[in-house]
């Protein structure tokens, strides 16, 4: 093992950062933007809503995240419809359809990890919020939304990490994020170890700093009383998810 | 009392519910309750767990919605469609006049119900800026006001978890208050409280009865109910059984059942 190539390619392999953050984040915002009413939908007790909703989930929960991107970047150039359209423009770049793949996958599972804290809020609290005479909205957006973003604040943290290690696959389809670049670097020089153990190394760095914010973020929404149960929570999940 | 659009549709004050029949899980929990509630009344309704007197004062603002009867709340009678005889559900037609005349009456649940994820002054001012919109300034003043006449002006940046029941409550209470309703539903205030805090809530309720409140209690206080209340109501198997001024309804009473019912409760 070489400590020294090691380190000049954690150096190079940074320049891979800021896309791997990008691509991050914007399927983060995209995805939570469709997961916060699709999660309502989910949780609704009418069927013509939550049907459609549920078999979105099912699909893009059950299928790998791989094979969703390479049918969106491969699959539909293949469709002349597309091709001879206005979405073509976005489609033949990688990036865009990495972006579509992060985003639809993720506000899948999102969608799911918000239902289940939608459903758990106590008919108590919808009630208190119905007998002032809060309006249906109003109670989902003050009331409904905050008790359950708290309650699932640890399950999302877990989706969020899982967000930033997927962003690799983007890498598969030419995108030189931080995975891309050590393909290429590994193909300059033949070190795999050593760039590999550097990529890695890099992930661990994003994935505890966003770990470590979703921990301030949980002790300042909750109040350090209840955070240190909170706490365990995430260890046992990571536990059950082998991370 | 506030003034405004909200507060003018009033033809004949009070509450009126007309043969209230509700059926829930299998069981006719009303079976055709009338009750009559007049301005500055103040009514206990007591009987055995499952007599329906927690549904029929839920039926009030519809957090339960009857099977059948009419309601007037203020002179306003409430928009209701009836189940069909196939079965199906009995609901709101008319939402908005719903929330305004839930706005109009204030709610205190056995649970307490505070939002647990905002302070106890948040908690208060949520209804006056959301429903009455009112500035969060002057939603602010008025959260201290009425946390101040439940005895916890000390407490309005704590929140629920840090509060004991007896505070939560109050804090309960207090949210109820600051919509200036005109009628006051307690549904068990006291009963999911440990022995040593039901006091402080009953002294708070005390008080609000002695400045000429409407309020519709459901309770197991029977010291409480024969001090405070005007009237008292006894409900047995989904209908009001007996009803008279406290001094009769306590030392006379008609009814077998109710006879019992204070003989068990004594």
């Amino acid at each position: 093992m070489d400590i020294t190539l090691l380190l000049t390619s954690m150096v190079a392999l940074a320049s891979g950062i800021p896309l791997t953050l990008l691509l991050t984040f914007a399927s983060l915002v995209a995805g939570l933007v469709l997961a916060v009413p699709l999660a309502f939908m989910r949780a609704s007790s009418r069927k013509w809503l939550s049907l459609p909703v549920l078999a979105y989930t099912y699909v893009f929960r059950g299928t790998p995240l791989l094979v969703q991107l390479f049918i969106i970047y491969y699959g539909l150039g293949q469709i002349g419809a597309i091709r001879s359209s206005v979405l073509w423009v976005l489609l033949r770049d990688p990036f865009w359809c990495c972006l579509l793949a992060f985003s639809l996958n993720g506000a899948a599972y999102t969608t799911e990890i918000f239902r289940g804290g939608i459903q758990a809020v106590a008919t108590g609290m919808i009630e208190a919020a119905q007998a002032v005479g809060m309006s249906p909205l109003q109670i989902k957006r003050r009331i409904i939304f905050p008790i359950a973003f708290r309650s699932v604040l640890p399950s999302y943290a877990n989706e969020v990490i899982s967000l930033v290690k997927a962003t690799s696959l983007a890498s598969t389809v030419t995108l030189l994020e931080i995975t891309g670049l050590s393909r290429k670097l590994v193909s300059e020089t033949f070190a795999p170890c050593e760039i590999f153990i550097a990529a890695g190394v890099l992930y661990l760095g994003l994935t505890l700093l966003l770990a470590g914010f979703f921990h301030v973020l949980e002790v300042w929404l909750n109040g350090t009383p209840r955070a240190k149960t909170y706490k365990r929570r995430v260890t046992l999940q990571q536990v059950a998810h082998g991370q | 009392m506030p003034s405004g659009p909200m507060f003018q549709q009033t033809l004949t004050p009070g509450i009126r519910a007309e043969r209230i029949e509700k059926r829930l899980g299998g069981n006719d929990v009303l079976r055709g309750v009338d009750l009559d509630v007049r301005p500055g009344e103040i009514l206990s309704i007591l009987g055995s767990s499952g007599s329906g007197k927690s549904t029929l004062l839920r039926c009030l603002n519809l957090l339960t919605v009857p099977d059948r009867g009419d309601i007037w709340i203020h002179g306003e009678k409430l928009a209701i469609r009836v189940a069909s005889q196939r079965g199906g559900q009995s609901s709101v037609t008319d939402h908005r006049q719903v929330r305004r005349v839930r706005a109009s009456m204030g709610m205190v649940f056995q649970s307490f119900n505070l939002w647990p994820h905002k302070t106890a002054l948040e908690n208060v001012t949520e209804g006056p800026v959301l429903v009455k919109r009112i500035r969060r300034d002057a939603a602010a003043d008025l959260g201290r006001h009425y946390l101040g006449k439940v005895g916890l002006s000390d407490k309005a940046d704590a929140y629920p978890r840090h509060l004991s029941g007896g505070q939560q409550q109050r804090v309960a209470i207090a949210r109820a208050l600051a919509m200036e309703p005109r009628v006051l539903l307690f549904d068990e205030p006291t009963s999911a409280l440990d022995p040593e805090l039901v006091g402080e809530v009953l002294r708070v309720m005390a008080a609000l009865a002695g400045e000429g409140r409407t309020m519709v209690i459901v309770t197991h206080e029977m010291a409480f109910a024969r001090e405070v209340s005007t009237r008292a109501a006894f409900m047995h198997r989904g209908l009001i059984e007996e009803e008279s001024p406290p001094q009769e309804f306590f030392s006379s009473p008609v009814s077998s059942h109710l006879r019992n019912f204070l003989a068990s409760h004594r």
